[in-house]
């Protein structure tokens, strides 16, 4: 009989206090912070999926002004693809030092994946300011110009918020403040830089070659 | 118990009440589930008087032919807001305030996953609304768009003013916190849930609830995607929807139904998991066939992300798409059936208690029903083309929601306002309130299919004598003056059934479920001892040790 469920309101105790971790759940459940940011990237999955087929429905849409064939060039957008592609691999590696309990070599490698989160962005810049000078190429001069910089403004936006995410771990590990060898803080942003790269590998793959 | 005796202490605290400064700034900065979830459907009765409002307007300006009550460009605002609000203002707010109270009351949580989250996900639902209103106070006044915002309509060279800009940034915004809510959801539902407490033993509205909140998940962002597009459109010149310009107005179509029609089922699948709730206890029987309406459920939920373009057979597709979409659309009906016949079987041989939450629960399913099989009817692409935004589709959808969503939401505010507040509802003004929508809804959205089978077009401000018209729109407006009372009504009975209403106690109804273990209104850490459960009635094993549900299923 005692393993009826659950105890009548009467005998609760009304006082007893709510333990301080709300969250602390049941064995075996998902972690509810890993949980939320699975969903989240699945909400951000959709957003990119409308923007690219967006791209690709306008593709060769004729109208006046530069087409992809004329406007973008692979050398330096291969520059990017690299600089995000390594710091995934940097991310994952910071992540491994960690967990061996190396601190020093998280910081340096964590450190080198903001660097190439910025190189990457920089090279947008240079790029954009390239298509903008040398082709004419604004959001408002024909269908390209209008999915180009929407979708790959989008995806440099989260870049942006993925640097700034790394850059506030990094503070609060050099703080000191980050505990244990796999801190939630750590995975989290480190599942957000996969995705945003992963993100870009579908970009680079839609935009600049199957769509030039 | 010696401690039940009054304690000196707490008289003069129930004398002083707080100023009302600190109440509001409790209420102001609160992350508890039950208060947000209440702050939620406060907003939405807000809105809902405002909206019917606007709805009872436009009825008025339609009683007679050539009636110059309201002027054309006021008539198209007025239908911009009303569906805006009553979609995005009303009807998700208080689905999803509902379950935020009851969820985790349901599972045994303490509160939401993410309770800041939560109250973020409130704020920017209440502001993004207010940011849609806010269209009234500028150059050229609200939208005159519909509330899906056909382009090129929505474009600079036809919405010149502002108030589109509102208008998309507030749905933006309410967006943002319609998904955060979504993930709470779920994140809540998977993780939090009380030991015991499998997957195949939550209460079906929670179950329901995990699915209404993955469809969010995945078509709010390409809504956000569109508006985005839009407003990249009107402040930075793109040309997405841009017609002039090369761009869609047909891709519009396609993005804004994708997130459109699952929105119908966002709107309706809460409410069909508030009937499974409310049926089984007023039939004091166990809901019937719970595997076949969990399955059924997600049947739903996957394909209603297929039939969006059912929206679209007058656009001209192809054959191909009209034959897929109709066919994917009239599938909806299996699953829908399956719960139809489910809900039957467990009022059949029942002992029925008709207190409100039944009336409810019974007016949601009788009239669901009729506009399922009205939504069979438009689902067939060549009749479909035949009343293609007539006045029949406008009944139709009313039906659904009406007759779905509204009865389903009523019958569980009826249900659980007793655990919120502490004190039943008013069961005169509850019947009065159901009987003059009933048979106000009724009078209202009926003679608008037979309008629209007599060719008569949707969102016209007025129309010519002598087509035939004159009599359906005037049953509708009578109609519509029918069931305006009946809202006022339930503001009244809720606001005065505060101090009036008869004492609730613990569990009522004689219910089954986790949330009637805990006190009338719940503390704030709803559960002193987290339970256990071992079956979907966790209470009916608790009352009947002799005979417990975990034998059996």
């Amino acid at each position: 009989m005692t393993d009826l469920s659950p105890p009548p309101p009467e005998v609760l105790p009304e006082s007893a206090a709510a333990p301080p971790d709300h969250t602390a759940g049941v064995e075996g459940r998902p972690e509810p912070h890993k949980a939320g940011m699975v969903c989240f990237l699945v909400s951000e999955a959709a957003f990119f999926s409308t923007l690219i087929m967006a791209y690709v429905i306008f593709l060769r849409h004729g109208s006046a002004g530069p087409t992809p064939d004329e406007a973008l060039s692979l050398p330096l957008v291969l520059g990017n693809t690299a600089c995000l592609l390594a710091s995934s691999a940097t991310v994952h590696l910071a992540e491994r030092s960690l967990r061996k309990g190396n601190v020093g070599a998280f910081r340096l490698l964590w450190a080198a994946t903001i660097l190439l989160g910025v190189l990457f962005l920089v090279g947008t810049a240079v790029e954009w300011r390239g298509l903008i000078r040398d082709h004419g190429l604004t959001i408002g001069v024909n269908l390209f110009g209008t999915t180009y910089y929407t979708l790959v403004g989008f995806h440099a936006f989260h870049v942006t918020l993925g640097v700034l995410a790394l850059a506030a771990v990094l503070g609060v590990s050099a703080r000191g403040l980050l505990p244990g060898t796999a801190p939630l803080p750590v995975t989290l942003v480190g599942w957000y830089w996969h995705f945003v790269d992963v993100v870009w590998v579908v970009v680079f793959l839609v935009v600049y070659v199957l769509g030039r | 118990m010696a401690t039940a005796e009054i304690e000196p202490a707490a008289l003069p605290a129930a004398e002083s009440r707080p100023p009302w400064t600190a109440v509001l700034h409790e209420w102001v900065v609160t992350v508890d589930h039950k208060k947000i979830g209440i702050l939620y459907v406060l907003m939405a009765v807000g809105f809902i008087l405002v909206a019917g409002a606007a709805a009872v307007m436009m009825r008025l300006q339609l009683w007679a032919p050539n009636l110059a009550l309201v002027p054309p460009t006021t008539f198209n605002q007025f239908f911009t807001l009303h569906g805006t609000t009553m979609v995005f203002f009303v009807g998700m707010p208080l689905l999803i305030g509902i379950a935020n109270f009851a969820v985790p009351l349901m599972i045994g949580a303490r509160d939401m996953a993410f309770p800041r989250l939560n109250a973020f996900g409130f704020w920017a639902t209440l502001f993004g609304g207010l940011l849609v209103y806010f269209s009234l106070v500028v150059p050229g006044g609200p939208p005159t768009i519909g509330w899906f915002a056909y382009a090129p309509l929505t474009e600079n060279s036809f919405a010149r003013g502002p108030g589109v800009d509102c208008w998309a940034l507030g749905l933006i915004v309410s967006g943002l916190g319609t998904t955060t809510a979504a993930i709470n959801f779920i994140v809540t539902i998977l993780s939090l849930r009380c030991p015991g407490m499998t997957l195949r033993k939550v209460p079906f509205f929670v179950w329901v609830m995990f699915w209404t909140s993955v469809q969010i998940l995945v078509v709010m962002p390409p809504l956000t995607a569109a508006l985005t597009m839009l407003e990249f459109d009107r402040q930075l010149g793109a040309h997405f929807f841009d017609t002039q310009a090369g761009g869609s107005a047909y891709l519009w179509q396609h993005l804004f139904w994708f997130f459109g029609h699952p929105e119908v089922y966002i709107l309706v699948l809460p409410a069909f998991g508030m009937i499974s709730e409310v049926v089984p206890v007023f039939s004091r029987k166990v809901l019937f066939g719970y595997e076949f309406m969990a399955a059924a459920t997600a049947a739903i939920a996957f394909i209603s992300l297929g039939v969006w373009a059912h929206h679209m057979f007058a656009v001209g597709m192809s054959r191909a798409l009209d034959l897929f979409f109709a066919a994917a659309s009239m599938l909806v009906s299996i699953p829908t059936g399956i719960k139809l016949f489910n809900w039957l079987a467990t009022v059949y041989g029942g002992k029925l208690v008709l207190k409100s939450p039944m009336l409810f629960a019974l007016g949601f399913l009788s009239m669901f029903v009729i506009g399922g099989l009205t939504g069979i009817i438009l689902a067939c692409a060549p009749v479909d083309l035949q009343v293609t935004d007539t006045y029949f589709v406008v009944g139709h959808f009313h039906w659904v929601l009406i007759g779905g969503t509204v009865f389903g939401i009523f019958s569980a505010i009826h249900y659980w306002y007793p655990k919120a507040t502490g004190r039943m509802l008013s069961e005169r003004l509850a019947k009065w309130q159901f009987w003059l929508l009933f048979l106000g809804f009724i009078l209202t959205f009926a003679p608008m299919h037979v309008a629209g089978i007599l060719g008569m077009p949707r969102r016209i401000y007025t129309y010519g004598p002598g087509r035939g018209w004159e009599l359906w729109n005037q049953l509708a407006t009578l109609g519509a003056l029918l069931q305006a009372p009946s809202y006022l009504i339930f503001a009244y009975n809720i606001v005065t059934s505060l101090w009036k209403g008869k004492v609730a106690g613990d569990d009522p109804w004689d219910a089954w479920t986790l949330e009637w273990a805990t006190t009338s209104p719940p503390p704030a850490y709803n559960f002193a001892v987290v339970p256990t459960v071992k079956s979907r009635r966790p209470l009916w094993d608790l009352k009947h040790p002799d005979d417990p549900d975990w034998k059996y299923e």
